[in-house]
C-alpha cells in the first residue's frame, strides 16, 4: 500500500514528460479523419462556390467560363423566379414559425401535465422520424380535390378547393403540412425546457394563492423564454431552407404559377436544370448570409444565458 | 386560504377534461394520414377514393406488387446501406474528434476548433454545386462511395461529443494514466465503454437524419438502382399517381422502418432531439 503510493507520482512523472508530445500526436491522429473530411467536403467546396459564384459557369462547359464580377449577385434583385421564391420563402416562414411554436408550446404545457405522456409523445414525434417525401406523399392524397380533407369538410357543406393546384391555396396547404411535421419536434425541446423550471417556484407560487392561468403567465412562459427563442431561431432556420415537400409536391417546379417555388428549390434548378452554376452558386451564398445571421442570433441566446 | 383552493381546483376540473380533449383532437390530427395511408394502400384500385369499402375487399396485394414489379426491394436495401455506412463513418469519426477537442492537448486545438464551430453555420445548400462538380469528376455519380464518403463527418456531432467527453470526470484519464494507458487505450478502454448516451444519440440522429434524406440522394443518384427509398418514391409517384394504393403502400414501406426503431428506441430519441436543441 505505501509502496504503491510511492510509486504513483513516480509513474505519473515519467509518463508526463514524454506525454505533450505523445499527447499531441494524439490528438492529431484523433482528429485526422475529421480533418481531411473537412477540408475536401466542406471547405476546398466551399470556397470553390465562393470563387465560380463570381463567373459565367456550367459544368456542361467549364472552358468557356467568363468572369462575370458581381453579375451574379446582382442579377439576384431583377430575376423574377428568384424574388418570387424568395418571397414565397418568406410568407413560408412567416406562416410556419409562430403557429409552429404556439403549437408546440401547447402541446408540451398539455402533455407535461396529463397521464398518457409516452403516447402522446410517440404520436407528436411520429411526423418527424417520417420522410418528408413519405408526407408529402400521404398529404397530397389527402389534399386531393375528393381527397380526406375535401371530404370532411364537405360534411360541414364547405366546398373544398383544389388545395394543391390552386396557386392561392398551395403554399398554405405546404405550410400546414410543414407544422404537422415539425410540432412534435419542438414540443420535445419546450418538455425539456419545462422540466428545467424548479418545483418550488410553482409551490411558492400556489401558497400566494396563484391559480393555473396566473402560474402560466407570470412563472412558465417568462423562464421558458430561452427555450422559445431558441424554437424559433431553429424554425425559422429549417423553414428558409424548405425543399423537400415542394419538390415533390410541384414535381421539381414550384408551380402551380410559381406559388411553391422556394429559394433552395430555385437553387436546385438554376444549378442542375439549367446548369447556371455561377448564378446558383451566388444564390447560395445569398441564403448564407440569412441563415448566418439567423445562427448567430441563435450562438447569441444560447451563449448569453450560460 | 382553504375555500380559495378548493375553488381553484373545482374551477380546474373542466380545465383538465379540456386538456384531455386538446391532446387527444391533436393525436388524431397526426395519426389519421398514417391510418388513412395505410387503409388506403389495402384498397383494390378501383375504391381507392371511396371512404368505406367492404373488409374483405382489403388486401396486401399492393405491397406484393411494388416488391415485384418495381424496384422497391432494391431501394429498401439501398437505403439501409447508405444510413448504415454514413451512421458508421459518423459514430467514428465524430466520436474522435470530439475526445481529441475535449481531453487532449495539441497546439492549434482552439483554432481547428472554431474552423469546425464556424463550418456548423454554412447551410449545405452552399455545397451542392462544388460537391456535384467533384464527385462528377471522381466518377462517384450513383456509386455507393458518392453517397457516403462526402457524408461520413458532422461538425454538430463533433460539437455533441466534445461536450459530452468535457462533462466527464478528468479523474477516470489520471487513474488510466497510473494504469500506464496510453492515449488510445485510455479512450477505448475508459471513457468509450461509458459513452453509451453519446453513441445512441448520436446513432440515432444520424441514422434518421440519413435515411429520410432526400436532396443529396436525388442530385447523386440518376440511375433507378441506384435509388435509396425516397428518391424510388418520388419518381414512382411521379410516374404512377393515379394508383394512389401502391404510391401509398410505398410511402408506408419508407415509413415503416424507421417507425419501427423509433417505438423501440423511443426515449433514446426524445433524449438525442433534447440534447440537439439544448447544446
Amino acid at each position: 500500500m505505501g509502496l504503491d503510493a510511492a510509486a504513483a507520482p513516480a509513474a505519473r512523472r515519467r509518463w508526463f514528460k514524454r506525454s505533450s508530445v505523445d499527447e499531441a500526436l494524439a490528438g492529431y491522429l484523433f482528429l485526422m479523419p475529421a480533418l481531411v473530411s473537412l477540408v475536401v467536403f466542406l471547405l476546398g467546396p466551399i470556397l470553390f462556390s465562393f470563387y465560380i459564384s463570381f463567373f459565367h459557369f456550367s459544368y456542361l462547359d467549364p472552358q468557356n467560363a467568363s468572369w462575370a464580377g458581381l453579375d451574379n449577385y446582382l442579377h439576384l434583385f431583377v430575376d423574377p423566379v428568384f424574388l418570387q421564391a424568395l418571397w414565397n420563402t418568406f410568407l413560408y416562414t412567416v406562416g410556419v414559425v409562430p403557429v409552429q411554436t404556439a403549437l408546440s408550446l401547447g402541446l408540451a404545457l398539455i402533455v407535461d401535465r396529463i397521464r398518457g405522456k409516452t403516447f402522446f409523445r410517440i404520436a407528436y414525434y411520429l411526423p418527424t422520424v417520417t420522410s418528408t417525401v413519405a408526407v408529402s406523399v400521404m398529404f397530397i392524397f389527402i389534399f386531393n380535390p375528393t381527397g380526406l380533407l375535401n371530404q370532411l369538410l364537405a360534411l360541414f357543406h364547405i366546398q373544398g378547393p383544389n388545395w394543391l393546384n390552386d396557386p392561392t391555396f398551395a403554399l398554405p396547404a405546404v405550410m400546414m403540412i410543414a407544422i404537422w411535421s415539425t410540432a412534435g419536434q419542438f414540443m420535445i425541446i419546450y418538455l425539456a425546457g419545462l422540466q428545467e423550471i424548479p418545483d418550488e417556484i410553482y409551490e411558492a407560487a400556489a401558497i400566494e394563492g396563484a391559480s393555473g392561468w396566473k402560474m402560466l403567465r407570470y412563472i412558465t412562459i417568462p423562464l421558458l423564454r430561452r427555450t422559445t427563442f431558441l424554437v424559433i431561431v431553429m424554425g425559422m432556420i429549417g423553414t428558409f431552407q424548405v425543399f423537400d415537400t415542394v419538390y415533390v409536391i410541384s414535381r421539381g417546379d414550384g408551380g402551380p404559377a410559381g406559388a411553391t417555388m422556394t429559394v433552395v428549390l430555385d437553387i436546385f434548378n438554376k444549378a442542375f436544370r439549367d446548369m447556371s452554376m455561377g448564378y446558383a452558386s451566388a444564390m447560395a451564398f445569398f441564403l448564407f448570409v440569412i441563415i448566418l445571421l439567423l445562427t448567430l442570433l441563435q450562438q447569441w441566446i444560447l451563449g448569453r444565458e450560460e | 386560504m382553504r375555500t380559495d383552493s378548493m375553488a381553484g381546483s373545482a374551477r380546474f376540473r373542466p380545465g383538465r377534461a379540456l386538456m384531455y380533449l386538446v391532446a387527444c383532437v391533436y393525436a388524431v390530427i397526426t395519426l389519421v394520414p398514417y391510418l388513412w395511408s395505410v387503409y388506403t394502400s389495402l384498397k383494390p384500385t378501383s375504391e381507392v377514393f371511396s371512404v368505406f369499402v367492404p373488409f374483405r375487399t382489403l388486401t396486401l396485394h399492393n405491397y406484393t406488387y411494388i416488391i415485384q414489379q418495381f424496384p422497391f426491394g432494391r431501394w429498401l436495401f439501398n437505403s439501409f446501406l447508405v444510413a448504415l455506412i454514413v451512421t458508421l463513418g459518423n459514430l467514428v469519426v465524430n466520436t474522435l474528434a470530439g475526445y481529441a477537442f475535449a481531453r487532449l492537448r495539441f497546439p492549434g486545438r482552439g483554432l481547428l476548433f472554431y474552423c469546425f464551430l464556424a463550418i456548423m453555420m454554412i447551410p449545405g445548400q452552399v455545397l451542392l454545386v462544388p460537391i456535384y462538380i467533384l464527385l462528377a469528376r471522381l466518377g462517384w455519380i450513383d456509386t455507393y462511395q458518392g453517397l457516403t464518403v462526402p457524408f461520413l463527418m458532422s461538425p454538430f456531432m463533433i460539437f455533441l461529443s466534445r461536450q459530452f467527453f468535457l462533462g466527464m470526470p478528468k479523474e477516470l484519464e489520471e487513474a488510466g494514466r497510473i494504469d500506464g494507458l496510453s492515449h488510445w487505450g485510455i479512450f477505448f478502454r475508459i471513457y468509450l465503454p461509458l459513452s453509451v448516451p453519446l453513441l445512441s444519440a448520436q446513432t440515432i440522429l444520424t441514422f434518421q437524419g440519413n435515411w429520410n434524406s432526400f436532396l443529396w440522394p436525388l442530385l447523386l443518384e440518376t440511375q433507378q438502382d441506384m435509388y435509396t427509398l425516397p428518391v424510388g418514391l418520388n419518381s414512382f409517384y411521379g410516374q404512377y399517381d393515379a394508383y394512389w394504393n401502391s404510391v401509398l403502400a410505398g410511402s408506408i414501406l419508407l415509413t415503416l422502418p424507421m417507425v419501427i426503431v423509433f417505438l423501440i428506441f423511443q426515449k433514446q430519441f426524445v433524449r438525442g432531439i433534447a440534447t440537439s436543441g439544448m447544446k
